[in-house]
C-alpha cells in the first residue's frame, strides 16, 4: 500500500465503519460487478473463510435495560488480502459467502486512499441509497395503514 | 510499548496463525490431551504458530485450538498487538484473572490460588488453565510426579519453575475437585500437570 | 432379562423413503419452493425462525418444507443445525427505538407521536375463508401514502415513563447476560434468563399460560402499552475492526404489557410492565410472552406466587417445546425391557394375592397395588 503512515485522527475509522456497514447490506451480485470495475487486476488473498457461524442477538429488557440474549443468527464472515498487503474483513448475517468474500475485499480496497472516494461514490452511496428507497417505499405503505381518528370531525376544511 | 500503527496491527493480528485452522486445531488439541493425560510426558505441538510477544509458539498454538469466544484469556502483560492477534484468530477477549479460562502466567506459585478461578464443588471444571512458559525440559530441579496417568510413579526434569512451584502444588492439590490445571510450556514443546497430578521433590 | 433389540434397518430405510414420497407428494403438481414458502407462509417461517433461535428465513423455509409443515419438526431441525456452528459473536443490544416500523399499535394512546399504523393485520378481518385462495388471482399492490418528514416513533412506555407513573426498563448492570445456551437452567432464575428462555419457548404454552394470568391466575389486568413490528439493524462490535459495524438487519415483534400495580411498602402506585420481544412477526408470540414475563415478576412486587405463570421453575423448564418434544415423544420408542419388568412385577403381585378374591370383583383394591 502506497501510504502506511499513522493516522491519529478518529475520522476515518468513522467513515470506515459506515463504509463496511454498507459492504455488508449491498447485494453480492453488485458487489462482484462494481468490483469487476474498481478492483481490476487485484488479486484478492484468502486469509479467513468465508465461513459460516453465529451471533448471538442482544435485546434489552423492556426495550432500554439491561441486555438479554434473544436468540442468534446466522451469519458469514471472511478476512482478505490485497497483493499490496492490505487487509480486509467483513461479515454479513445470512450465508451468502460471495457476499462476505467481496464486502471484505471492498474494506481492504477502501484502505487505499488513491480508491477511497470512488468506492464511497459508486459503492457506499449507491447502497446507502438502495438502502434508503426501500425504506421509504416500506413506510409509505405503512403510512397508508395509519388510523386517522379525527376524519369523521374534520369537515370544515 | 508505543501505540501501535493501527496498519501494522491489522497486519500482525492476521498473521502467525494456523497454516491449516482444522488440522493444526485438531493436532495441538491431541497433543494437549496428551500431555495432560500422560502427565510428565514432554509433547511437542510442532512449529505450528508464531504469536506475538509474550507467548511462546506452544503457548499460542494451546490458544488458537482451545481459545474462542466464550473463554475468555487473561495475559500478564498483554499489549495491543497480542490483544489484536488474539482477537482475530480465536475470538477469545483479555480479561482479568478473576474472569479468566486459559492464562499465560511467568510461573506457578500460591498467589495463582488467589487471583485464578478454582471451579466450584458443583462445576469444578469451571475453573483457570494456566500456561506456564519455563527455561527448559531435561535439565533442572528434579520432581517425582505420581497420580492418574502416571504408572507407579516418573521422574521429570525443569528449570525455570521458581521457588514456590512444588508447595504452590501442594495446595492445588489439597482443593480437589476443585484446583488449577497447568501446562508447562518450552518453545514448541508442553508438557502437562493436571491437578491430579502429586509433584514431590525428587 | 435382556430383550434383543436388532433388526428394524430395512424397515427404517423403507419408511425414510416412503416419508420422502409422501412429503413430496402428487408428482404432477409442483413442488414447493424455498422462495415461495419464505414469501408466502412468512408467518410459519417466522415461528420456526424465534423458537428454532435461530435467524435465518432461508433456512428456516427450508426446515418448514423437510418437516411437512410440522412446526415444532422444524424447530427442532434448526436447533439441531445451530449447534453446528461456532458461535464468532454477540451482538451489541438491539435498539428498537430505531425500528423501520411496519406495524406499530397501542391499546392505550389514541394519539402517540408517530401514530397508530395497522400494517400487514389480521384484526378486523372477517375470518372467513377467502374463495380467491382457492386460485392464483389478481392481487392488487398496497395502497401508498407519503409519511412526509417522518419524525420519531418513540417507544409508548418511554412516553408514560416521563411522568413517572410507569416503571422504568430498570438498569443495565454492565454484566454479561445470562445464557441458557451455555450453561444449564439454575433457578431462582435472573430477568435476562427468563426473557432468553421465553423468547424461544413454545407459542401455545406461553399463549395458554398469558391467558390463564387474564383468568384468574395470577392476578393482572393488563393493557397493551404498545406492539411494534419492523425491522432493526444489528451492529457487531468486532475485534478486527475495533468500532461496531452493521452486519444487516432482522425483523422482530415487540409487546409491552403494561400491568396495575397498587404499590408496596418501597413503590408508590404506578404501572409496571411485562416486556415481549421475538423474532420475525409474532405478535401473539410476543403479547403472551410479556404477560408471562410480568407474572413471573411477582417477586420484585411482592406478590404472592400461587398460579401457574408466576412459578418460574414451571414455565422455564416447560416453555421449551423440542425439550417437551424430546421427552413427550420418547415414549414411542421401544420400552420393551422396562415394560416387561412392570409385567413381571405385576405377575408377582398377583401370584401373591389371596386367591380368594377375583379381580374383576375388586378393581379398586387393584389400582391402590397393595393388599
Amino acid at each position: 500500500m502506497a501510504d502506511v503512515s499513522s493516522n491519529p485522527d478518529p475520522a476515518p475509522s468513522a467513515a470506515r465503519r459506515r463504509a463496511v456497514s454498507a459492504f455488508a447490506q449491498a447485494d453480492a451480485g453488485f458487489l462482484e460487478a462494481a468490483w469487476q470495475s474498481l478492483g481490476e487486476g487485484r488479486t484478492v488473498g484468502a486469509l479467513r473463510g468465508p465461513e459460516s457461524g453465529l451471533v448471538m442477538v442482544r435485546g434489552r429488557a423492556g426495550g432500554g435495560g439491561a441486555p438479554f440474549n434473544l436468540g442468534e443468527a446466522s451469519v458469514t464472515r471472511a478476512s482478505v488480502t490485497l497483493d499490496d498487503g492490505a487487509v480486509g474483513h467483513a461479515m454479513v448475517l445470512g450465508r451468502d459467502a460471495r457476499r462476505a468474500r467481496f464486502a471484505a475485499a471492498f474494506d481492504a480496497l477502501w484502505q487505499d486512499e488513491t480508491m477511497r472516494e470512488a468506492i464511497e461514490r459508486d459503492v457506499v452511496a449507491n447502497v446507502e441509497a438502495a438502502l434508503a428507497e426501500a425504506d421509504a417505499e416500506r413506510r409509505s405503505e405503512t403510512e397508508a395503514t395509519k388510523v386517522d381518528f379525527f376524519t369523521m370531525m374534520r369537515g370544515e376544511d | 510499548m508505543v501505540a501501535a500503527n493501527p496498519l501494522d496491527l491489522s497486519r500482525r493480528a492476521v498473521a502467525g496463525g494456523f497454516a491449516d485452522p482444522v488440522f493444526d486445531a485438531q493436532a495441538v488439541f491431541s497433543a494437549i490431551l496428551g500431555a495432560l493425560s500422560r502427565p510428565g510426558t514432554i509433547v511437542d505441538t510442532g512449529a505450528r504458530a508464531s504469536p506475538p510477544a509474550p507467548l511462546s509458539p506452544a503457548q499460542g498454538a494451546a490458544l488458537l485450538a482451545l481459545g474462542d469466544a466464550d473463554t475468555p484469556v487473561h495475559v500478564g502483560d498483554a499489549g495491543e498487538t497480542l490483544e489484536a492477534w488474539l482477537g482475530f484468530q480465536t475470538g477469545a477477549r483479555l480479561v482479568g484473572a478473576a474472569e479468566a479460562r486459559f492464562a499465560v502466567v511467568p510461573c506457578f506459585d500460591r498467589a495463582c490460588l488467589e487471583t485464578f478461578p478454582l471451579g466450584t464443588l458443583g462445576y469444578p471444571d469451571r475453573s483457570a488453565t494456566l500456561l506456564v512458559e519455563v527455561a527448559s525440559f531435561g535439565s533442572g530441579e528434579a520432581l517425582r510426579l505420581s497420580g492418574p496417568g502416571i504408572s507407579g510413579e516418573t521422574t521429570v526434569r525443569i528449570s525455570g519453575l521458581g521457588n514456590d512451584f512444588v508447595a504452590a502444588r501442594r495446595t492445588n492439590r489439597a482443593l480437589f475437585p476443585c484446583g488449577l490445571d497447568l501446562v508447562l510450556t518450552c518453545g514448541t514443546e508442553i508438557l502437562g500437570l493436571p491437578r491430579t497430578t502429586i509433584v514431590e521433590e525428587a | 432379562m435382556y430383550v434383543a433389540v436388532k433388526g428394524g434397518e430395512a424397515a427404517i430405510a423403507n419408511a425414510h423413503r416412503l416419508l420422502v414420497d409422501r412429503r413430496r407428494g402428487d408428482r404432477r403438481v409442483p413442488a414447493l419452493t424455498i422462495e415461495q414458502i419464505a414469501g408466502q407462509l412468512a408467518l410459519a417461517v417466522d415461528r420456526v425462525m424465534a423458537e428454532g433461535s435461530l435467524y435465518d428465513p432461508e433456512l428456516a423455509a427450508m426446515a418448514v418444507r423437510q418437516s411437512r409443515g410440522d412446526l415444532i419438526e422444524a424447530i427442532f431441525l434448526i436447533r439441531a443445525y445451530r449447534t453446528t456452528l461456532p458461535r464468532f459473536a454477540a451482538s451489541s443490544p438491539i435498539d428498537t427505538g430505531r425500528m423501520l416500523i411496519e406495524r406499530r399499535i397501542s391499546a392505550t394512546y389514541k394519539d402517540l407521536p408517530g401514530g397508530q399504523l395497522l400494517g400487514p393485520t389480521f384484526d378486523y378481518t372477517h375470518r372467513l375463508i377467502e374463495p380467491d385462495m382457492a386460485e392464483d388471482g389478481f392481487v392488487a399492490e398496497p395502497a401508498r401514502r407519503d409519511p412526509g418528514e417522518t419524525g420519531p416513533a418513540p417507544r409508548v412506555t418511554d412516553i408514560l415513563g416521563d411522568e413517572a407513573l410507569i416503571e422504568g426498563d430498570g438498569r443495565d448492570g454492565g454484566g454479561e447476560p445470562a445464557d441458557l445456551t451455555r450453561s444449564p437452567l439454575a433457578f431462582p432464575a435472573t430477568r435476562d434468563l427468563r426473557l432468553q428462555a421465553l423468547a424461544r419457548g413454545d407459542e401455545g404454552f406461553l399463549l395458554g399460560l398469558g391467558y390463564s394470568t387474564q383468568r384468574g391466575f395470577g392476578r393482572t389486568h393488563p393493557f397493551v402499552g404498545e406492539i411494534r413490528i419492523g425491522e432493526v439493524e444489528v451492529e457487531v462490535d468486532l475485534p478486527e475492526f475495533g468500532f461496531p459495524v452493521v452486519i444487516g438487519r432482522v425483523r422482530v415483534t415487540e409487546c409491552q404489557m403494561v400491568s396495575q400495580f397498587t404499590g408496596s411498602k418501597s413503590e408508590p402506585p404506578q404501572f409496571t410492565r411485562g416486556y415481549g420481544l421475538v423474532f420475525g412477526q409474532m405478535e401473539r408470540k410476543a403479547m403472551s410472552m410479556s404477560l408471562v414475563d410480568r407474572a413471573l415478576r411477582a417477586d420484585e412486587f411482592e406478590e404472592e406466587r400461587r398460579a401457574p405463570a408466576q412459578d418460574e421453575e414451571f414455565v422455564l423448564a416447560h416453555c421449551d417445546n423440542v425439550q417437551a418434544t424430546g421427552f413427550v415423544e420418547h415414549l414411542k420408542l421401544p420400552h420393551y425391557v422396562d415394560f416387561q419388568a412392570e409385567l413381571d412385577l405385576l405377575r408377582t403381585m398377583r401370584a401373591e394375592r389371596p386367591t380368594a378374591a377375583p379381580p374383576t370383583e375388586e378393581p379398586a383394591a387393584e389400582r391402590d397395588g397393595s393388599q
